[in-house]
């Protein structure tokens, strides 16, 4: 639909016209603003608990584990040089084998949604499968945040008072 | 001729003060669309229209997807 619409505002006389090709699903999956009536209820994006700890593949365990506590926080994701979600170091993995690198100790490939997920549907996924928290990632795959259940039940809470 | 642009070069783009236009239908730019957007669905892409945007300045039309 951009492509006809960027070509008929060419026609009618405007200078500079851009197709923005990805489109607004692009927008909202890398978590940035938007406006509307959809915002009364926030997404996962704008639950997300950003700051989270994250480490690189080669780190070792023992110093993640000491970032971690420092920060105050549970959990540590690992990032590539790139910035893009490798993989997840919480509870055990933190503490068994100090000497590993977090690409040894982590677990690879953990699920992640997107900021724009609409929290209604993801928090009864959640509560059906039993998990309290959830990788946030863009589309690109870089990091946002970790979404915890008991946030976005709040956040839904407060949207239907 | 139109330009084809990504979302790197949507933010620059829009740093530099050009204007947006969403081409969905009016429910689905109310209900969510970027911040500052106009809503000018496709059907009423007219000079009566998009009157009020201006032709020297950079505008970015979007819809949903690639589609």
């Amino acid at each position: 639909m951009s492509p006809r619409a960027a070509w008929r505002l060419e026609r009618l006389g405007f200078e500079q016209v851009y197709d923005f090709v990805p489109g607004k699903l692009a927008w909202l999956a890398m978590g940035w603003p938007r406006e509307g009536t959809a915002g009364a209820v926030p997404n996962a994006g704008e639950v997300a608990r950003r700051g989270t700890p994250t480490c690189a593949l080669d780190d070792r365990v023992a110093d993640v584990r000491a970032a971690v506590l420092a920060a105050g926080r549970d959990v540590c994701i690992v990032v590539n040089p790139e910035g893009i979600v490798q993989g997840r170091l919480r509870g055990r993995a933190l503490e068994e084998n100090p000497e590993a690198t977090a690409e040894q100790a982590m677990q690879v490939g953990p699920t992640t949604i997107r900021p724009s997920e609409r929290l209604e549907p993801l928090v009864e996924r959640m509560r059906r499968r039993g998990v309290a928290t959830i990788v946030v990632s863009d589309l690109k795959g870089q990091l946002v945040g970790i979404m915890y259940r008991e946030d976005a039940e709040r956040a839904l809470e407060a949207a239907r008072q | 001729m139109p330009q084809q642009i990504d979302i790197a070069g949507i933010r620059q783009l829009l740093a530099a003060g050009a204007q947006l236009v969403e081409v969905l239908p009016p429910e689905e730019f109310e209900e969510e669309h970027l911040p500052g957007a106009v809503n000018v669905p496709l059907r009423q892409l007219t000079q009566q229209a998009t009157a009020s945007l201006g032709k020297q300045r950079p505008v970015v039309v979007y819809c949903w997807d690639y589609q």
